[in-house]
């Protein structure tokens, strides 16, 4: 009776420090997953920054790649990037203040609001390089209103 | 006995008269904004470079060319949380009823018009390098804005920081109105105007001592985040490598050079700046990049 009891709670203790762990690393793994979908953001607007800036010539047919990548990567359905437990108070490999997931139409709305803007220039990058200027401070709006409001400062 | 009791009562009473001296809340010379006349457009690009709306407005707000400041956002440091009040033109609960010497008394010498001291978390320890020119068009500006009636929360500041008129003493030690470094063109002088006066950078990224003052001798070097989360970076130079296009480049868009985006506090300063001249944002950049 004894032994049973113990190999319960034995079995029980395990299956606890594995559902602990397993969560820990699927928390992980979502927060690595979102912040590549970030690094994919600025890998395209590297190559329309770049040519809004000045620092290379402007080229229709990659200013139009570059766009369509960015569009594409804001329409990925965010659920499963940004886990309940993956805010930076619960886990330090990430910067997302837990205020996220408190104010969910806001962060919903913030998110529409970069994905209009990526529509916008999926349209504008491949006109001429006055309009992929015009278009490219709204992506930036996008991303810094998010930032402001939800993102840690740096260490 | 008596003649040392008289000694010791003449002594505590000049010892009160010098304390009371140092801590008074000096005001600007009464003819100080005589003969300035107040443009408002002029006023306009003055509010973006000063950052008023980024604090003043309320937490969360979207960033607006008529921003509503209403006030709430909360500013933790060492010395106690300071709420930013709401300084929209409601006569009652904003700034509605103040004179433009009202204004100037507040920024340039950091006191109201009761006469009392504000806390340096208003960055008037910058702003008093500002022109009364500037102030007065400020003011003309101030006034188009909408009017808020939410009224101003007080500050969550605990003793011995809730006695105002130790904040005297504070700016007897600090307060000067003396350029930090030196500017030997006329872009550097723009450049420095924005950063020292107006756009109060030093507020955040430099370190400050235990009374809370800016350690002028590490300006833009960086400094622990009020939040008690993360740092604010060194801006100079030494640490900073960005080139002069990217600099400037973030001020118009928030996008450093391996286009991440400016977030936190920095997000609004960004929507200050994207709102100057493009020639004003180059300035910024020649000032940091002369720092040594």
């Amino acid at each position: 009776m004894k032994r049973t009891f113990a190999l319960t709670t034995l079995t029980a203790v395990l299956t606890l420090v594995g559902a602990t762990a397993f969560a820990d690393d699927h928390i992980d793994s979502a927060i690595k997953a979102r912040q590549a979908q970030m690094q994919l953001y600025a890998f395209s607007l590297g190559t329309l920054g770049a040519m809004a800036k000045g620092d290379v010539d402007y080229d229709a047919a990659a200013a139009s790649a570059a766009a369509d990548n960015l569009a594409a990567v804001t329409m990925l359905h965010p659920g499963a990037f940004w886990p309940q437990g993956s805010d930076s108070a619960s886990n330090d490999k990430t910067r997302a203040k837990a205020d996220m997931w408190s104010n969910f139409p806001d962060v919903q709305a913030k998110g529409m609001a970069l994905g209009e803007a990526a529509v916008a220039m999926k349209a504008a990058a491949g006109t001429d390089l006055a309009a992929l200027r015009g278009a490219i401070g709204a992506v930036g709006g996008a991303c810094g209103a998010c930032h402001k409001a939800y993102r840690e400062p740096a260490n | 006995m008596k003649r040392f009791l008289m000694s010791f009562c003449a002594l505590a009473f000049f010892g009160g008269a010098v304390f009371l001296w140092i801590t008074r809340a000096d005001t600007l010379q009464a003819d100080t904004l005589e003969g300035l006349t107040a443009d408002a457009t002029l006023g306009e690009a003055v509010f973006h470079a000063s950052g008023c709306a980024s604090c003043h407005t309320a937490p969360g707000a979207e960033a607006s060319d008529t921003p509503l400041l209403a006030g709430g956002q909360k500013f933790p440091s060492d010395f106690g949380t300071f709420v930013a009040p709401n300084i929209s033109p409601d006569p009652k609960h904003g700034i509605g009823g103040w004179t433009a010497t009202d204004l100037a008394n507040a920024m340039l010498r950091g006191v109201s018009p009761e006469g009392q001291h504000y806390y340096p978390a208003f960055p008037y320890a910058s702003y008093i390098r500002m022109q009364p020119q500037d102030v007065v068009n400020l003011h003309a500006f101030l006034a188009t804005l909408p009017a808020s009636v939410t009224p101003s929360q007080p500050h969550e500041v605990g003793f011995p920081f809730n006695i105002r008129r130790s904040v005297g003493g504070w700016k007897w030690l600090y307060l000067n109105d003396n350029w930090i470094m030196p500017a030997s063109t006329e872009q550097l002088e723009r450049g420095r105007y924005i950063v020292e006066a107006m756009g109060h950078c030093g507020e955040c990224h430099t370190p400050r001592n235990v009374l809370g003052a800016m350690d002028q001798s590490a300006w833009l070097t960086g400094a622990p985040d009020p939040s008690g989360k993360g740092t604010i970076p060194n801006i100079t130079p030494a640490e900073l490598s960005w080139s002069d296009a990217d600099l400037t480049y973030y001020f118009e868009t928030g996008f450093t050079p391996d286009f991440d985006s400016a977030g936190g506090h920095m997000a609004h300063v960004v929507e200050n700046l994207a709102r100057l001249t493009p020639e004003d944002r180059e300035a910024v950049t020649a000032y940091l990049k002369a720092l040594p």
